[in-house]
């Protein structure tokens, strides 16, 4: 069958308008739903880096996110020499006006901070990488780490996410003995026990060494950024109640 | 739409809706003429959606909504669609389709659509569908177009989930998330195999479902 080129125009028209309207439509529809799953998602790994977590096989409801993290998570707002802001929450920075403010997370247990946790983001491979770093009360020690959003590989940049991944940071200092920040490194192949420097490194993925690299070098970047705050609570460490 | 209502109605006499025929058209690419194990099409998303039976299964019900939907609007614009543009339309068709599902997805069961990540979008890429809209839905009518949609998603979804049991149970023993190896055999010395959870686990059950499929159906790739 010959059609005249009039017609595949209009036909090709009819197909792209009545397509767009459909996605357009139910983009609109679905978009609030989705951003509460985002915003579900992140209070989630927020509760994971710091290891509260379902138990495995079984996940958290709606509910309980939302009680475990009142409950348990203080948000505030610091500002570049680590002081905290009153007033602010998160929610309320703009990442484009606010540059010099920053939004820092407390675990409380018992009326007790037990850890910080820190967001941290930058550039894998072909993704920008979201997570959450959680610091144990002294400022120094790793409680653990969470990726939540990224764009890598799955089976290898994709990995970072992973329990066998995140698990390893979990117990490494961020400073050596003078109270300066190293950060983690994220070596190629295992970390061997032997090496004095090992309480620093982290087991690598193979496969994904761009990734690994961007991981760690947006966790030094990042922690830099906070290191007035957690110098403060280094240096309260053993004091009064940060 | 006027005329496709028209044929519609018309053919009803003439042909039964469950005919030997459409049938045939159903059951085939369940097992003679399966889109995974005999013509070997959509391995990609087969071995990555199969680590786990839950991912497997929402894969499978996408692909069977987007198949038999893009399946069934091909058929209907079958004799609107100027040739020249035909596969761009059935992309655009397509594509829409699976947005759709990924929105959806997104939505509803957001860990899920977390998990399956860019694989529901590779939907789009899927040969089977593309495949059928070209094969089936262009020559036949909207009826039949669905069966075979059907059919070929369910072949398609089966052997997925057949994978997704051997690798789940195997590589992290348990059955749709619940651990289904008793404690005592791991204090026994049992390991879950690692290497099923990994993509070449995939290939070797994958391997095996064919073999096993053709020893039986005797049905010989030429």
């Amino acid at each position: 069958m010959q059609y005249s080129n009039a017609y595949t125009f209009r036909f090709a028209a009819m197909v792209t308008i009545v397509c767009s309207v459909l996605l357009a439509g139910a983009a609109t529809i679905l978009k609030p739903r989705q951003e509460e799953n985002k915003i579900l998602d992140k209070k989630k790994n927020v509760l994971a880096s710091v290891g509260i977590k379902p138990e495995e096989g079984q996940s958290f409801s709606r509910d309980d996110i939302i009680d475990l993290y009142k409950e348990r998570i203080k948000e505030i707002v610091i500002d570049r020499d680590g002081n905290i802001v009153e007033g602010k929450k998160p929610v309320d920075l703009d990442p484009r006006a606010d540059t010099d403010l920053l939004p820092l997370y407390e675990n409380i247990e018992d009326g007790q901070i037990i850890s910080y946790i820190i967001p941290v983001s930058g550039k894998g491979l072909w993704s920008t990488i979201y997570g959450y770093l959680a610091l144990d009360a002294d400022g120094q020690t790793v409680r653990g780490i969470t990726f939540y959003s990224h764009g890598e590989t799955p089976g290898l940049g994709g990995e970072i996410e992973k329990d066998w991944f995140t698990s390893n940071f979990v117990g490494k200092k961020i400073t050596d003995e003078s109270g300066t920040i190293v950060s983690i490194e994220v070596i190629k192949g295992k970390v061997n026990s032997d090496d004095p420097q090992a309480i620093h490194k982290v087991d690598g993925i193979s496969g994904a060494t761009i990734t690994a690299k961007g991981v760690e070098i947006f966790i030094k970047r990042d922690l830099i950024t906070y290191e007035p705050f957690l110098r403060q609570v280094m240096q309260a460490e053993g004091g009064i109640d940060g | 739409m006027a005329e496709v209502t028209q044929t519609n109605v018309q053919i009803q006499p003439r042909e039964k809706l469950f005919s030997k025929k459409n049938l045939r058209t159903l059951r085939e690419p369940l097992s003679d003429n399966n889109p995974i194990s005999f013509q070997v099409l959509g391995i990609c998303s087969a071995l990555a959606t199969t680590v786990q039976m839950r991912t497997a299964l929402v894969m499978s019900l996408a692909v069977v909504f987007v198949l038999t939907m893009s399946n069934v609007t091909v058929s209907l614009l079958r004799n609107k669609i100027p040739s020249k543009i035909r596969i761009i339309v059935e992309l655009a068709v397509v594509a829409s389709l699976v947005i759709l599902v990924d929105q959806v997805l997104k939505a509803y069961l957001y860990d899920i659509s977390k998990q399956l990540s860019v694989f529901v979008g590779l939907i789009i890429t899927n040969c089977i569908i593309l495949g059928r809209a070209e094969a089936f839905a262009l020559q036949n009518k909207p009826w039949p177009s669905f069966l075979d949609g059907l059919g070929n998603a369910l072949g398609y979804g089966w052997i997925l989930m057949v994978i997704a049991f051997g690798r789940e149970v195997l590589g992290s023993g348990s059955f749709m998330g619940f651990p289904v190896i008793p404690q005592f055999l791991y204090n026994m010395g049992y390991e879950n195999m690692g290497l099923m959870v990994l993509a070449p686990g995939a290939f070797i059950l994958l391997g095996l479902l064919i073999w096993a499929q053709r020893s039986i159906t005797k049905t010989v790739h030429e």
